[in-house]
């Protein structure tokens, strides 16, 4: 390296980044800093733009306007390889690594040393690969299956590999996810040997606990916007969370008229080996009760488990007092729950088929006649859905791929509601949907609960779990750490929040 | 009317005018070299569909199995087995004489067939075997069942009232006759239709072809469905076998061999999409037809047998290219 002088303050200067997707804002004149080995926390709610951020970092998505200055120079990055070339590396939740593959192999893939003859030289290749892993200090063998490594080896496999290629920035999207107490520890001890090493580190993390620990600074991004960057030495968690939720909730939600009424389902003491433990719970008729939690925190798990979709180790569940049975969707459905799931392309719709064919498919007895299906029957049964839900499609045979992500949705809310569902599990209900559509499914759970229906409603989205619950519960880790009625005091997202992060509500 | 649905049959109808056409430019042909009309009743019903018809009642089947993700290598053997099961039952175990007899035989061929579809169907509903696995191995176990049952030699010599299962024509007029196995597949063609059409099971086993964990979460039964998609190929293979064996007049071990290459090709020719979730009856109708007329044509042009192989696996290319070329525009 001929010029040795650091031309900056800074590795890395990201300036008035935007991206905007069909429209939508995802950044607006974002900016980050990023001192010489520092370990800087990216923080926001989901959606606030730290990973559309940090794709456009790792040359994964390009951006609209704005500057990145890497060393002093300003850099250009259009490809995950310009990113890899100078520099960076970003280490996925999901680890980028070929499980079947040794870890010398996955580290040095598509760059493996050769010998004279042109093959692959593995007896350099695993001592190459034994150099980089003593510098992460690791115990493994070069020759380990990744397969057989725990998630937190495979992280440090990925870690090696990025110093291998001489990664000056380390990017690290929640590294903490999957890690046991301990293994956090082995991973916040070799953050700590990186940082003297000069090498940056962004840290990007819900826990934030985490933070408090292991970053220098953190940098708040909200709604696509930039908040604030400051000294985490300066700052405390209320004043954190403070920043990441603090607008005010505008007319974005309908405003709730229903009065629940008596209790309808009661849960006792369900709990599942590992992912649920002890959960307890009512809903009462006409009620929306919002689940909120981090990813991972086992809300899902819960309403799978309640539908039937999931097994469960233990667990009552009882309808207007009497105790029922479910172990498969099928005794979900025959005791009048709907689900729709957070996955709506995978589980919610069958893309290929019509509207009609999706509204009636978990009913379909009601459509049959004498072993045929009664088509006008079928028909008519989904033109009123159309109807009623304001489905905005040509027609009922139109296939529902062709339909908008809003109206997909309904179509799901179609086919739980022809079940004659009375407990409606919606699962991240308005997960990439547009604001617009957003508000017309809120009128909708409005509507539902209004005819008496009851809506358990999980979400990530914060102001949308305080504008639309009458209640909250709050998960972590498996089990439920708070509960809120908004009967007795206001939802508070700082106490949402605390006790999504593992602090057990008063 | 509605537009879109017209979308949905571009691929029949795109298989519909190819048959048309070939059919137009083998008559050309034969009318100029042979003085003979090729679209001819006698050519087209007595010739090219009885040729194709028992493969075609597979190929039915078929599309069941190929529509709900899967597929059944194992058609061809069980057209075998359920063969020399029926072949022997006439021949060295007539339970009663005549056709009392022959109807319990024919019927033992089809619970053989279906029985064998049932074990493909439980491999595939409870485990994660996949179907093209689980029917290898089937495809293996039932040839190997029908050569072991048979000693490896054919159960020759059936009677000529049994043999008109595969022979025989229901005959209108003098001038006017159906082969009984192209009745047997028009039977096929049209109960398939309806229960793909008309019935739950039809429409689950599209669903299951297209997203699988949504049928599930809709608290269907999908093992069920599973279940009775491979039952209802094996039937199918069962019904072809029972007239395989009365055309050749014999049970043969060696029936059916590579048959669920051209039940397969029928599916796909006809536009049925080879990954699942989208297959019609209907083209898979058109799709054996397609296969029959290429025969036949070849046929009359002199081609070699081996050489038809090739020019048929040329045409399946062609017949998905043109398909997925179809799926980009839309």
């Amino acid at each position: 390296m001929p010029d040795l002088e650091k031309r900056s303050d800074y590795i890395l200067e990201m300036k008035d980044i935007s991206k905007f997707f069909f429209g939508n804002r995802a950044l607006e004149n974002v900016h980050i800093e990023i001192e010489y080995g520092e370990v800087h926390a990216l923080v926001g709610e989901n959606g606030a733009g730290k990973s559309t951020l940090m794709k456009i970092l790792s040359g994964a998505y390009s951006k609209d306007s704005g500057e990145i200055i890497l060393d002093g120079a300003p850099a250009d990055i259009a490809t995950p390889q310009d990113s890899q070339t100078l520099g960076i590396s970003i280490i996925y939740q999901e680890f980028n690594l070929i499980r079947g593959m040794s870890v010398s192999e996955n580290m040095f893939l598509g760059r493996e040393p050769r010998t004279m003859f042109g093959t692959i030289d593995s007896k350099r290749r695993n001592e190459e690969a034994r150099k980089w892993l003593d510098r992460v200090s690791v115990k493994f063998k070069p020759t380990d299956l990744v397969q057989d490594l725990s998630s937190a080896q495979a992280q440090f496999v990925a870690i090696a590999q990025a110093l291998s290629k001489g990664a000056k920035l380390i990017i690290m999207d929640e590294p903490t996810a999957s890690l046991t107490t301990k293994e956090t520890e082995t991973l916040f001890d070799l953050i700590r040997d990186l940082k003297s090493q000069g090498i940056s580190i962004i840290f990007i993390s819900h826990h934030l606990d985490e933070i408090f620990e292991i970053c220098d600074r953190v940098t708040v991004l909200r709604d696509g916007l930039y908040v604030d960057t400051s000294k985490v030495s300066d700052i405390d968690k209320d004043s954190l969370i403070r920043m990441m939720v603090g607008r005010e909730l505008s007319n974005e939600f309908p405003p709730r008229m229903a009065l629940p009424g008596e209790p309808l389902l009661e849960v006792k003491d369900m709990s599942r080996q590992d992912v649920l433990s002890d959960i307890r719970f009512h809903l009462r008729k006409g009620e929306i009760l919002g689940i909120y939690g981090l990813v991972g925190s086992g809300r899902t798990e819960l309403v799978r488990a309640l539908y039937g979709a999931d097994r469960r180790d233990n667990g009552d569940i009882a309808l207007g007092g009497a105790p029922v049975e479910i172990r498969s969707p099928h005794d979900g459905i025959k005791h009048g729950f709907g689900f729709l799931p957070e996955e709506r392309k995978l589980q919610g719709v069958i893309l290929g088929m019509s509207v009609a064919n999706n509204v009636t498919l978990a009913a379909m007895d009601k459509i049959t006649r004498y072993l045929m299906i009664d088509e006008r029957e079928e028909l008519k049964n989904t033109e009123h859905f159309v109807h009623s839900l304001n489905i905005k499609t040509p027609s009922a045979h139109t296939v529902v791929q062709t339909l908008s992500g809003g109206n997909q949705q309904k179509v799901v809310v179609a086919k739980c509601i022809f079940t004659d569902a009375e407990i409606l599990i919606f699962d991240e209900p308005t997960r990439g949907i547009d604001v617009g559509a957003k508000y017309e499914i809120y009128v909708l759970m409005n509507e539902l609960t209004k005819s008496g229906k009851s809506i358990i409603m999980i979400s990530s989205d914060l102001p949308e779990i305080i504008g639309m619950s009458d209640r909250v519960l709050v998960m972590w880790e498996g089990r439920i750490t708070g509960e809120f009625d908004r009967a007795k005091t206001p939802l508070s997202q700082e106490a949402i929040m605390k006790a999504a992060a593992g602090e057990v509500a008063a | 009317m509605n537009l879109k649905k017209y979308r949905y049959y571009a691929p029949e109808f795109f298989a519909f005018i190819a048959l048309l056409t070939l059919c137009l430019l083998l008559e050309w042909y034969s009318l100029v070299k042979f003085e003979k009309s090729f679209i001819s009743y006698d050519n087209l019903v007595i010739n090219v569909a009885r040729q194709v018809s028992l493969n075609a009642i597979i190929a039915c089947g078929m599309a069941f199995a190929i529509l709900s993700g899967g597929i059944d290598l194992s058609v061809g053997s069980i057209v075998a087995f359920s063969g020399v099961i029926t072949a022997s039952l006439v021949k060295n175990h007539p339970v009663a004489p005549g056709w009392a007899g022959y109807s319990v035989a024919i019927a033992a061929g089809l619970c053989v067939g279906t029985a064998c579809g049932f074990l493909n169907g439980l491999i595939v509903a409870y485990t994660k075997i996949p179907p093209f696995v689980a029917t290898f191995a089937t495809m293996s176990v039932a040839r190997g069942s029908a050569y072991v049952f048979t000693n490896g030699t054919p159960i020759s010599g059936l009677p000529a009232a049994f043999n008109e299962v595969g022979k025989g024509y229901l005959r209108l007029t003098e001038s006017w006759r159906i082969p009984i196995p192209v009745l047997l597949w028009l039977a096929v063609f049209f109960a398939c239709w309806f229960l793909l059409m008309r019935t739950r099971f039809g429409r689950y086993a599209c669903a299951i072809g297209n997203n699988v964990d949504t049928v599930r979460l809709a608290g269907i039964n999908v093992r069920k469905v599973y279940i009775k998609i491979y039952m209802l190929v094996g039937l199918c293979s069962g019904i072809s076998g029972v007239a395989q064996c009365g055309r050749l007049s014999s049970g043969q071990p060696t029936a059916g061999l590579n048959w669920e290459l051209d039940a397969i090709a029928s599916v796909v020719i006809g536009g049925g999409n080879i990954a699942g979730g989208r297959v019609t009856i209907f083209g898979t109708l058109i799709g054996a037809l397609i296969i029959g007329v290429i025969n036949t044509g070849l046929n009359m042009l002199g081609m070699l047998y081996y050489n038809q192989l090739i020019v048929k696996g040329f045409v399946m290319i062609i017949a998905v290219l043109l398909r997925s070329g179809l799926n980009r525009e839309s």
